[in-house]
């Protein structure tokens, strides 16, 4: 476990649970990050006026770890080492975009918003999508059966 | 200045809710960066339970989830956001086969290269820092995932 970032990783966490809190009070908006992108990519998924916040938050996502990583010094992680090629590549992104719009949320909206609204759907979800990539992750690192 | 009683018409009221999205957005993309859920290899190892097991994400989802759940009570006690007419409530309570097979299907991409959506489209400018086109791939391949659902979606409802 020496790589395990309990005081990080607990900051981080609360961070993104205050996006969370401040998109809800301000605009009544569930934080999940597949809905907000993927309601823009529907023709007809929302008003104009629904569409605009959802493109900034995605900008402000997008442009946020620059702003931190330009700002605190720290080094960002080393992106290219630390993914796959790209036939994974583009089967795991096909699984994600559609699995996430399939099961309407993903680690933000169900995992995080979701169950902190104690829904027992999104906590079911959050089990599902947890167990199906731990089994995941088993197969590929470990083999079938370990 | 505002009037929060205001039906949100005015272009001033809209300017306010892209800005509440744009700092939203942000914060939530410094909350990645600092807890390191950006980075594909510190996801896997959380989802990596027979290896070298790191718990972190636990403890991401645990802060996230205890500020968030304080900030959703705030709101108990309110008629309507600051800026909207009302609060999104989900429609929808059904444990049903779309959730399920939703979850089965994201946890198998998540698990594959370590990237879900959020930290997916956070890695966007950093792929570009770093000349790294792999981010960039997951990003439109998962996109078209998002557009072959809606198209499947579509079809099926018209038959």
């Amino acid at each position: 476990m020496e790589n395990f970032t309990p005081v990080q990783a607990t900051v981080g966490g609360m961070i993104i649970g205050l996006a969370a809190a401040l998109l809800y009070i301000w605009l009544g908006k569930v934080a999940g990050i597949s809905g907000i992108l993927g309601n823009l990519l529907q023709p007809r998924g929302s008003s104009k006026d629904d569409r605009g916040w959802r493109a900034t938050f995605l900008l402000g996502l997008i442009g946020g770890p620059f702003l931190w990583f330009a700002l605190s010094g720290q080094s960002a992680p080393a992106l290219a080492t630390s993914l796959p090629d790209l036939p994974l590549l583009i089967i795991a992104g096909l699984l994600v975009g559609f699995g996430t719009r399939l099961g309407r949320g993903c680690t933000s909206g169900h995992g995080v918003c979701g169950m902190a609204r104690f829904s027992a759907r999104s906590i079911t979800a959050t089990v599902v999508f947890m167990v199906s990539a731990i089994i995941t992750v088993a197969i590929m690192r470990h083999g079938l059966g370990g | 200045m505002s009037d929060i009683k205001q039906p949100s018409t005015g272009n001033s009221r809209s300017i306010l809710k892209s800005l509440a999205g744009l700092l939203c957005g942000a914060v939530f993309g410094v909350g990645l960066s600092i807890s390191d859920m950006i980075n594909p290899l510190k996801v896997l190892g959380f989802l990596d339970v027979l290896g070298n097991w790191d718990p972190s994400l636990a403890f991401v989802m645990g802060g996230a989830l205890i500020v968030a759940t304080l900030g959703y009570r705030m709101t108990l006690k309110r008629q309507a956001p600051s800026l909207m007419p009302f609060y999104d409530s989900t429609a929808i309570t059904a444990i049903d086969r779309p959730l399920l097979g939703g979850a089965v299907l994201f946890g198998i991409g998540w698990g594959l290269v370590g990237l879900c959506p959020g930290p997916a489209l956070a890695n966007i400018t950093l792929a570009i820092m770093q000349e790294t086109w792999k981010p960039l791939v997951f990003v439109a391949a998962m996109i078209s995932g998002m557009v072959i659902h809606g198209v499947l979606m579509n079809s099926t409802r018209k038959k």
